[in-house]
């Protein structure tokens, strides 16, 4: 123990070194403080990375409004909501798995995370139902994008098909964009809304994946109430992931409900 | 030198405000607020966000560096957004708009 000469006089070293201490630190609690520094720097990152993008969401938001109301009231409210609700659930779980990581429970963490790894699973699994509606309504951004339905898209030699009167005679407020017009920039709003949601489930892969990990690291013992430092991690992850899809609801789902 | 261990019971807690402001966020859409349907919706979520960095991610408990980073990221985002929005909103006095065809 070459630190018990530089810390002669100190406490903390009355036990043998934890062996998961690493040669370049002091002790366990230095440790864990250049690891959750280091993942907050990580996270920040990940903060202006989709920070761009509710930065370009916000500007097309307020160009188009009335593109991004009428899209965002053809997304289903039960899925996105269940959805929210099931990524709440698992930041529980998570929260649940790393308290008992810290509290040395290895089988009620292993279960923890297997719980969490579910939930998360369940929101990728509506995720896709989601996506296989947007293909099956064409609302899919590129070639085959068609906003109108089928049965209200303009007739072939048709003069004009106003949607704006047709949004009137649904009960709708009247838009200040025509047929064409929608049929543009709901694009946009798709281009967004696949981007940031199809981010955020990439980054929820990926926390499924570490989580598999981190799994299998605690089921073989590797964490004690010393050392629990990659479970938190993970933690801290997931929970980033849960309030980047907590500013996504309101924004992706709720443009404008009440017309 | 192990971590805060937070109480169970916190957590449920956290969890259940959570979902009552989730369902306050869905309802709050429904009435009609003119412009302050935003603002009402990114403050709730703003507040959810605050529960679980707060809370879930422990940093109520962490030192006062780990703090601090968490602000300058926040501060960060806060430049990201506003300049940009300064910037876009300003270009308004001048045709910006990308013409439709």
């Amino acid at each position: 123990m070459s630190n018990a000469v530089v810390h002669a006089g100190g406490h903390g070293h009355a036990h043998a070194e934890h062996p998961a201490l690493q040669h370049h630190f002091d002790t366990m609690g230095q440790q864990k403080e250049a690891a959750v520094v280091g993942m907050w720097v990580f996270l920040l990152t990940e903060i202006l990375f989709f920070g761009g993008l509710f930065a370009a969401y916000m500007v097309y938001r307020i160009w188009y409004f009335d593109a991004f109301a009428e899209a965002s009231r053809s997304l289903s409210l039960f899925w996105g909501g269940l959805n929210t609700a099931v990524l709440i659930g698992s930041s529980l779980t998570m929260a649940m798995a790393v308290r008992c990581a810290q509290t040395n429970k290895r089988i009620a963490t292993v279960n923890w995370l297997v719980l969490t790894m579910i939930l998360g699973t369940v929101f990728l699994g509506v995720k896709v139902i989601e996506y296989a509606d947007k293909f099956e309504h064409h609302h899919v951004p590129g070639y085959n994008f068609q906003w109108a339905e089928a049965h209200e898209a303009p007739v072939a030699g048709a003069e004009h098909a106003p949607s704006a009167e047709v949004a009137v005679a649904e009960g709708h407020r009247e838009l200040s964009l025509n047929a064409d017009q929608l049929q543009l920039t709901t694009q946009i709003y798709f281009s967004l809304y696949f981007t940031m949601t199809g981010l955020h489930a990439l980054h929820m892969i990926i926390g499924i994946g570490i989580m598999l990990v981190i799994t299998w690291m605690a089921w073989k013992g590797r964490f004690d109430e010393q050392y629990y430092t990659p479970v938190e991690m993970a933690g801290l992850y997931w929970h980033f992931v849960d309030i980047v899809w907590i500013f996504l609801f309101p924004l992706l789902y709720l443009v404008e409900r009440h017309v | 030198m192990s971590g805060h261990v937070s109480p169970v019971s916190l957590y449920i807690t956290i969890f259940m405000a959570l979902m009552v402001l989730t369902a306050a966020t869905v309802g709050a859409a429904f009435v009609d607020l003119g412009q302050f349907n935003f603002l009402v919706a990114m403050i709730i979520a703003g507040f959810k966000a605050s529960l679980v960095i707060w809370y879930f991610m422990h940093v109520k408990y962490a030192s006062n560096l780990t703090k601090l980073t968490v602000a300058t990221g926040l501060f960060f985002l806060a430049i990201l957004l506003g300049l940009f929005l300064v910037d876009y909103g300003s270009k308004a006095l001048t045709p910006m708009l990308p013409p439709l065809s």
